[in-house]
């Protein structure tokens, strides 16, 4: 028998089947005169997961944010290149930011839960985006807490605060708010740092469920967390200017098992930090 | 600069214990193949008891595989050096079960009058022994140039089983009061291609580790 092949799992041969959501090409980023990202080009694929890894101040966060437009907020800030999604150029003119966001949903570091009850937080999106009939909304709630695997932990305290929740609780009801507005790119910007373990399994499982019908992107710290979700993995960098390159992008399976290319391999293996 | 000095220190030693084991088991070998040409009935007893050493050598170092697995998480290389590592001790391990063997049979043939001077199988022994050697310092090198030359050698090993095995066969046919002194070099014969093709299997780890690939190399005949 031929075992002439590289590791490959099933994870990364659904990944390879799907089709590319988001696609950036060429992309240099600045914030003034200081250069974020330089010259990134890289495919993420629908209804997979995609994390992003590499030290701190690579440009992990800058790269997501590049998705939903977060970065038009920083003063200075400035996009040459294309950025895509279902290909369509997201920096170009007539492109609604509201409506891009809608898409491109985003989870933070720290779970940020408004002020409100359960209910109003996750209803908060659609009742911005029109929706005001009592019973759809309930219906939007119900289907978002579930799809955020909360549901069955907060149905009966939808009315009381969202901020008396625990801290895994908080961010699934910041994924629920999110799934409320109906995106089909969710966005993670280190989810789970704020996380104990368990809250952090509960979240990756939750990811998993996720992906079958969303396209998610998370930037991590944790290179494990990454190896646990992920389909496709990049690996970022800071060149001597400390603009963020991309070193290596492909299959999880590959990457943290057989990487390409030796920068990526060190930081991986702890050579180099 | 080196970030997880700690367990790389202990990903090195372990590969030292590797080496401990295989020049274990190269002594075996040697020794399973002098005790039948010298008829050391002692020396084969040594070589079963010392089999002992050799399956609690590979438990260690498994155990200790298993440790950093769970407790470092490696990755990529270092991954890829922890799994070999498994697969090569388990290989050495069974290359330790066929001198053993050798030595059974060493003492099953007892004090029977010698069927012919043993030439060949000492040959194999020692090819098998320096593949063996050879090979440990590939993985050690992470030289898979030199793990892939090794692994076609064991056509060398090949060969004289295919000169040993003919020699015998014309024994038994001459005189069929051979057969049963015959059968017993052939097992020892047997014994020693399957070790070589146990060192091949080495080589295809060490391939692994410095790759990133799984392939076979040059499959032997047997």
């Amino acid at each position: 028998m031929n075992r002439n092949h590289a590791l490959l799992s099933n994870k990364t041969l659904t990944a390879q089947a799907c089709a590319t959501k988001l696609r950036t090409e060429k992309v240099n980023l600045y914030y003034g005169s200081f250069q974020a990202l330089r010259n990134i080009t890289l495919d993420i694929h629908a209804c997979a997961i995609t994390a992003i890894i590499g030290p701190s101040g690579c440009g992990k966060s800058s790269l997501l944010r590049l998705f939903n437009r977060m970065n038009d907020l920083i003063p200075g800030a400035r996009v040459e290149g294309n950025v895509e999604l279902d290909g369509i150029l997201i920096y170009s003119p007539g492109i609604d930011v509201v409506e891009l966001r809608k898409k491109v949903g985003m989870v933070f570091q720290k779970p940020n839960p408004f002020p409100m009850s359960v209910f109003e937080n996750v209803a908060f999106g659609p009742r911005r985006h029109g929706m005001s009939n009592r019973a759809e909304l309930e219906e939007i709630v119900e289907k978002s807490l579930r799809h955020a695997a909360l549901w069955d932990e907060v149905k009966d305290k939808l009315e009381q605060s969202g901020l008396a929740l625990s801290g895994g609780q908080q961010q699934r009801l910041c994924i629920a708010r999110v799934l409320a507005v109906e995106p089909e790119v969710i966005l993670m910007d280190e989810p789970c740092s704020a996380l104990d373990p368990l809250a952090t399994l509960k979240i990756e499982d939750l990811m998993r469920n996720l992906a079958q019908e969303y396209t998610i992107i998370i930037v991590t710290h944790n290179m494990q967390q990454a190896a646990r979700v992920s389909e496709m993995a990049a690996f970022m960098m800071m060149e001597e200017d400390r603009a963020g390159v991309l070193v290596e992008y492909g299959p999880t399976s590959e990457l943290f098992t057989n990487p390409k290319d030796k920068r990526t391999e060190d930081y991986i293996t702890g050579r180099f930090g | 600069m080196e970030i997880r000095t700690t367990f790389h220190k202990k990903l090195r030693e372990m590969q030292d214990e590797v080496l401990v084991m295989g020049s274990m088991v190269e002594k075996t070998l040697m020794s399973s193949v002098k005790a039948l040409k010298e008829r050391d009935l002692d020396l084969a007893h040594q070589i079963i008891s010392d089999d002992l050493k050799v399956n609690q050598k590979r438990f260690e170092i498994e155990e200790r595989c298993v440790e950093l697995i769970a407790t470092q998480q490696p990755m990529a290389s270092d991954l890829r050096i922890i799994i070999a590592i498994l697969n090569i001790t388990t290989e050495i391990e069974r290359i330790g079960d066929y001198a053993v063997g050798i030595a059974r049979i060493t003492i099953m043939i007892g004090d029977e009058p010698p069927l012919k001077p043993l030439i060949d199988i000492p040959r194999m022994a020692e090819q098998t022994v320096d593949m063996l050697r050879r090979s440990l310092d590939s993985f050690i090198n992470r030289d898979a140039e030199s793990a892939r030359k090794i692994a076609t050698e064991d056509d060398l090993v090949d060969h004289l089983y295919d000169q040993v095995f003919r020699e015998l066969l014309v024994f038994m046919a001459e005189d069929p009061k051979t057969i049963t002194r015959a059968t017993r070099l052939m097992w020892t014969a047997h014994n020693l291609e399957r070790a070589a093709d146990r060192v091949t299997n080495i080589c295809e780890r060490v391939v692994f580790i410095v790759t990133g690939k799984m392939e076979e190399i040059g499959a032997s005949k047997y």
